[in-house]
Parts: C-alpha cells; structure tokens; sequence
C-alpha cells in the first residue's frame, strides 16, 4: 500500500524538480508554458485510455451485439484522442521553433575524382583488360542462366499446348450442376443453360458449357452443318468468354420482340456480347474471337450429348489460340 | 543524468552521438499536401501489422471442403481451404473480421494516399534535379502496392478473386509471342485448377511484396534525408538553406499524432463500413460469375481500359500477334509506368535546366508540365469512370453501350482539349501575379 501512495505522489508532485541548469545557453527559445493546454491533452489522455480499456472491456465480455462495430468505435476513439493529444501538444506544450539547415547544392568534386582514379589505377596491373572483362561478362551471364534456370520449373516447359485441352468426346452426356443430363425437351427459348461434362472435372477451362435454345433464324459459320451443330435450334457454346477468361454469366433476351436488342450471351466483367445464333459471333465488347461451338446430339431417351470437339480453342487469347486443336 | 548516461552508452559504443543530435534537429519545412506521403507510409505500417494477424488464421490452400461454420447460408457448401480460412476468420475468431475490414481498407488508403502524393510531386516540380532517384524508388513503389492489392484479394478465392485472377491470366496470355509460355509459367499450368498458384500468391503477397514495398520505403527515406525535402518559398527558405521545424520536438508530436490519425480512421472504417464481404459473393467457380463485380479502386483504370478496347485480335493469318486485352491490360500501364519513368528526363531535355531545385513550383510556374500532367489525369480519368460504365447505367440509365463512346472520346480526344486549356489557364494566372507583385502573400509559406 505504501509504495502506492509514494507512486501516486510522485506522478502528482509537480514542480519539485531540481532547478534546470543555467551553466550553458539554451539550445530551444524559451516559451511560456500552457497551463490550459496540460489541461486539454490530460483530459486527450484519459478519455484514450478510457477508450482502449472499453476496446478490452468489450472483447472480454464477448457477448455484446455488434461486436466488430464496437470494437472499431473503441479503438478508433482510443487512437482519435491519442491523436489528438499529440496535436495539441504539438501546437501549446512545444517550443514551436524555425529552425534552418543549408541544402548541398554542390558535387564533391574532390572525392568523385579520387574514386575515378582509384579505380583506373586499380586496373594498373592487367595488360589484357578487355579479354578479361569479355570472360568476366561471360561467366556472370552463365551464372545467371544458371541460377534462372530451375525457374522453369514453375510451368510447363516447351510450348503451351497445355492451353489447347478439350476434354469433350462424342457421346460426353451433358449434365447439369448437380449431375442431372439435360434433356432436349427441357431447354426452353428466352434463357441459357449451364452444362458441363458428366463424369468429368467441372473445374477445367473447356468443361462449362452455355447451352441455348436459338428461336430466330440460325446463320451458323459455313461449314457447321445446323442437323451436328443445333439440332432442332439448340446450340452449345463454352462458357468461357474469348476476352478475359470469366464466365458467360448474363443472357440477353428481349422484353419486346420488335425494338429489343436480339438475345445474346454476355460477360458480366467487360460486356462483351455474343450471338447464339450466328455461331456466337462478337456483337459488341472486346472479345476478338466468337466463343468456341461444341456440336450435339440428341440421344433416343431425348438426352443432350456431345458430337465432338469444340470449334476452336477455349478461353482467353493467346498467339496459338487460332492454330490447331488438342 | 539517466538520459545522459544512456546517451553516453550508445555513443561510446557507436560513436553515434554527433548523428542523433543532427538527426533530432532535422529540419521539416511544412505544407499540408507534404503530409500525404506520411500518410501512405503510415497505412503500410497498419497493413503490416493487421496482415500479420491474419496470417496466423488464413490458410492459403486450394485443397477442397466442405462448409460447416457460423454463416449458415454457406453451410454445406464445397470450397477451398483459403476460402473457407478467411470466412472463418471473420465470424469465429473475435475481432478478426474488424482485422481484416481494416487491412482492406487500409490498402485502399494506402493507394489513394501514394497516388496522391505522386501528383503532388509531380505538379510541384518536387522530382527535379537533385531528387530524380527519389521520384524513381517512388514510382517502383506504387506498381509494387498495385500489385500486392491485386495479390491481397485474389489469395481470398471467393467469386470475385477467381473473376479477377481470371482478367489477370488472360492479361498475360495477351503478351504476344511469349504470352502463353509466361502465362503457363505464373500460374503453373492452364488456370484455373493449378493448386500450387495459391502458395505462390501467398510467400509473394505476405513475405516478397511487403519485403520489397518496405525495402523501396528505406531507400526513399534515406534519399530523401540525403538531400533534404523540397519546401515552398518563405522568410527562412531559399535554394540555399532549407527551413522549417527541427524533428525534435516541434515536428515529433504532429507526426505521431497524424500516425494515430490514420490508425484510427482506419480502424473506425474497418470497424464500421462494410468492405468485401467474401461471404456474399461464395466460392469461386469457373462457370459462375456476377453482375457488376468491381475491383478495388486501384485497379479501376485497368478494367475500364479493358472495356473501352475495340473488339479485335491483332492477327497475321493464323497467328494472333496482339490479343485484346494486351491494349488495356499491357500497354496502358506501361505506357502510364514510361511517362512516370521518363519525364524528368523529359523536362530536362525540353528545359535545358540542370540547376539544382530545391523551391517548389506552384502548377502555374510550370504551365507545360502542368497542362501534360493534367492531360494525362484525364486519360487516366476516361479509362477509370469507363470502368464504372456498367453502374452508371444501372443507377441513371445511361445505355452502356453508348457510354463506351463517349468514354472513349473522353480518353483520346478530350486530353487535347484539356491541355490547351490549362496550359493557357496557368500561363493567365502567372501573368496576373506578375502584374500585381507584393499583396503580401507568401505563397507556400507556413501558416503556423
């Protein structure tokens, strides 16, 4: 209890300190004191503390509502008041003062010479400096290929066939996201299905599927004969836009028949727009390439399957994209 | 005489005491827009320390599972591991959600306050002869932070870090010739479904970037020690002799309490203002994505870029030279990173000058970098608001469609027009100043 009192005692004592020394000249100009502005940053200080002891208080407890919200007021106010007691002591409770220091507006003329010459004369002894240096230069640069080189190892090696995979045969049932095929009878005009692989990764580039049954007139690419590549008017595209790789979330389809934009497929990150029924060709946006078209089949219990490969390479460009196939 | 002899110990063994006593007497000359690069670093230290108390519950694996925690409509749900880490983190461990609210937004303050700063700098003339290496660790510092943000939110796997990190591959995909190899090459094989790429997100967005970020900091600090700040023109402030507070004590407690400043605003906004909810958008999925995703501001330009690009593959028959994001996604940083890069140099050429600077320029002084500069801005502004196009529509009704045009009329004509008129705006405005000398308004000089 005793050394409580002498703690309490001690920090209120004020004015009790020894006389400061006067033997040498200031180095601060002397200003006043601020009794009001002690005041001020004590009350900053306590209502901090205040703060951060009700931060611990309300993580202890744990049962509060809004807990998080309670947590960010608690500690914002604590470091707030804390702020400001700084602030204010930097303003009333220190010699504010302007003090000035010369900028180096000159070179060290004396001492970059001396480096050029330490080191000219560092090379005093080499009769054949340049053939040195050309090996030098050579052996850094193996170094370097050699210390580079297990990089490879992050990636596939020699060429990127690996962006050219297409995991779709035909006869691959298509199914939906929970496993069911998808039945021709049950793709209905005026909105898009998601399709994927049965029995296969969901998870790979070519594996989702936009499937839609096209009402308009069909105008496939030439050489997509419309019995393999729509039978009776349902289409099948990736789902993965030509552009930036996300997936074809969005389908347009008109409200009013005789002022709507035409249905369409798009990708809710840049908006690029493709048509259904023209082989997904590029209605607007930045997709360079239609999204690649997988032929179906409708099997005799009515069920989609694939008919083959896709018409193109899947997802995003890249210099190879528009050369071969898997 | 305990300060003394702890004094005394240190310089006895360090001989540091001359350097402590110059350090304490540094001198700050003062200006509001100086605070600004305070402010960015002072972020970074918040960032630092919430990041690492979300490293200790993040568990950044690809490898799957299934949901069974506090938010029920997720329960059931097959996810990643690192998805799954981070909505636990924010329901079931106390205070981790006001952790990482604070962490995102603290990166979004972070950007706002160096972007800033980089055109206070550039506007005052700050990057000339003798700070041009300063300008330089400051430009490598901003592309770093743009990308430890992009890092930061990907690492997540909710739905929006897959669309991005999907916008990211094709970006890199569009490189031409080299484009697959390199894309092949990060991600580790065709993305998605390369686990490994989630640790490598991982050591770059908690161990390499901030090593880097902190390290392009340390440098900037000293360079800038070196050779003093830069100040506006005063009584006590010439090209000779720099003015202002000494570190200590006048300048000590204004720095720390704007330290404070910032950790409590930016613990009232993790606290109190919703960011990135992940457990509304759900895992990521390839076949799944969603209607007006945004990215963090910083990366605004970038999809705004990607937007207003025609859309067209640059081929030579079968070869596709330049794929389409490459325009948005390549170039324009580049182009953005060289114009940073070079213009001191630039200026130098076109001016001649190679005095030491150490006065700043108000904008005025300088009517052709500022009317570049402000150029510039409004590239940079068509791109960012042409990225927020898929809004506006939905909030005014404005047809997108026809708001690319004039976004990209607003990229590539109105600068022009900008600077022209700003040009001729500041070179009106240094006429008047000539014209009526001596109002007694020091322009730049401290108020306090």
């Amino acid at each position: 209890m005793k050394w409580v009192w002498s703690a309490i005692a001690l920090l209120l004592g004020r004015g009790r300190r020894a006389p400061a020394r006067v033997d040498r000249q200031r180095l601060i100009v002397e200003q006043p004191p601020s009794r009001r502005g002690e005041n001020v940053v004590l009350v900053l200080l306590g209502l901090a503390t205040l703060s951060f002891a009700a931060f611990v208080a309300v993580y202890a407890l744990d049962r509060l509502p809004a807990q998080t919200q309670l947590f960010g007021i608690t500690l914002g106010l604590g470091f707030a008041f804390a702020a400001a007691a700084c602030i204010v002591t930097s303003r009333l409770l220190v010699p504010v003062e302007e003090i000035s220091d010369p900028y180096a507006n000159e070179p060290h003329e004396e001492a970059v010479a001396e480096i050029e010459q330490l080191v000219e004369e560092s090379g005093s002894r080499l009769t054949r400096k340049r053939l040195l240096t050309v090996a030098a230069l050579g052996t850094g640069g193996a170094m370097g290929a050699a210390l580079l080189a297990p990089v490879a190892s992050l990636g596939p090696v020699v060429g990127p066939d690996a962006l050219r995979r297409d995991g779709w045969r035909r006869g691959m049932l298509l199914v939906d996201s929970e496993g069911r095929p998808l039945s021709a009878d049950g793709v209905e005009p005026g909105t898009f299905y998601t399709a994927f692989p049965a029995g296969a990764s969901h998870d790979e580039l070519w594996a989702p599927l936009v499937v839609v049954r096209v009402t308009d007139t069909l105008e496939l690419p030439e050489g997509r004969d419309p019995q393999r590549w729509a039978p009776e008017g349902i289409v099948a595209y990736s789902k993965i836009c030509t552009h930036a790789g996300c997936a074809i979330a969005l389908y347009r389809s008109p409200l009013n028949e005789e002022t709507s934009m035409k249905p369409a497929l798009v990708c809710p990150c840049h908006y690029s727009t493709f048509d259904p029924a023209r082989g997904a060709k590029v209605l607007f946006g930045p997709a360079g390439r239609p999204l690649p078209q997988l032929p179906l089949q409708i099997d005799d219990r009515r069920r989609l399957r694939a008919g083959g490969h896709f018409s193109g390479n899947v997802g995003p460009s890249w210099s190879g994209v528009r050369r071969g196939r898997a | 005489m305990i300060l003394r002899r702890a004094v005394r110990f240190v310089d006895e063994r360090t001989g540091a005491a001359p350097l402590l006593g110059k350090a304490l007497r540094y001198v700050f000359p003062d200006h509001w827009s100086f605070l600004l690069g305070e402010i960015a670093m002072y972020a970074f230290l918040v960032l630092v320390a919430t990041g690492v108390y979300l490293t200790l519950f993040f568990e950044p694996s690809l490898a799957k599972t299934v949901y069974h925690g506090q938010y029920a409509p997720l329960d059931g749900v097959h996810m990643t591991k690192a998805y799954a880490s981070a909505v636990d983190l924010s329901f079931r461990v106390k205070a981790g959600l006001l952790m990482r609210q604070t962490h995102h937004w603290a990166a979004d303050v972070f950007l706002v306050a160096i972007v800033l700063h980089v055109w206070r700098v550039f506007f005052t003339g700050a990057f000339r002869k003798p700070r041009e290496l300063v300008w330089y660790v400051g430009i490598a510092m901003l592309f770093t932070a743009l990308l430890e943000g992009y890092l930061g939110y990907s690492i997540v796997d909710d739905l929006l870090s897959g669309m991005g990190l999907a916008i990211g591959y094709s970006v890199a995909l569009s490189i031409p010739v080299i484009g697959g190899n390199l894309g092949l090459l990060l991600w580790g094989g065709p993305y998605p479904g390369v686990p490994q790429f989630e640790s490598r997100m991982y050591i770059a967005h908690v161990l390499i970037f901030p090593l880097l970020i902190g390290g392009l900091l340390a440098l900037h600090l000293a360079l800038i020690v070196a050779r003093h700040h830069t100040q506006f023109g005063g009584p006590t402030r010439s090209e000779r002799r720099v003015g202002g507070l000494p570190a200590f004590p006048g300048y000590a407690p204004r720095s720390i309490g704007l330290f404070f400043g910032v950790v409590s605003m930016l613990f009232l906004l993790g606290g109190l203002v919703q960011i990135n909810p992940i457990w509304l958008w759900g895992p990521y999925e390839i076949s799944q994505g969603t209607n007006g995703a945004q990215p963090d501001w910083y990366l605004g330009w970038l999809i705004g870029a990607l937007r207003i690009t025609p859309g067209f593959d640059l081929t030579i028959g079968n070869y596709t030279l330049v794929p389409n994001p490459f325009w948005g996604g390549v170039l324009l940083p580049l182009a953005v990173v060289a114009f940073l890069v070079l213009w001191p140099s630039i200026e130098r050429r076109m001016t001649g000058d190679r005095a030491y600077h150490n006065l700043l320029d108000r904008p005025r002084d300088n009517p052709t970098r500022t009317a570049v500069g402000a150029a510039v801005l409004t590239v940079l502004a068509g791109v960012f608001f042409a990225g927020a196009g898929d809004r506006f529509d939905v909030s005014f009704g404005i047809p997108y469609g026809s708001q690319i045009w004039f976004w990209r009329a607003f990229t590539f004509v109105l600068p022009f027009g900008v600077f022209w008129l700003v040009r001729r705006f500041c070179r009106d405005l240094a006429a008047d100043d000539e014209s009526e000398p001596a109002t007694g308004y020091e322009p730049g000089a401290p108020t306090a």
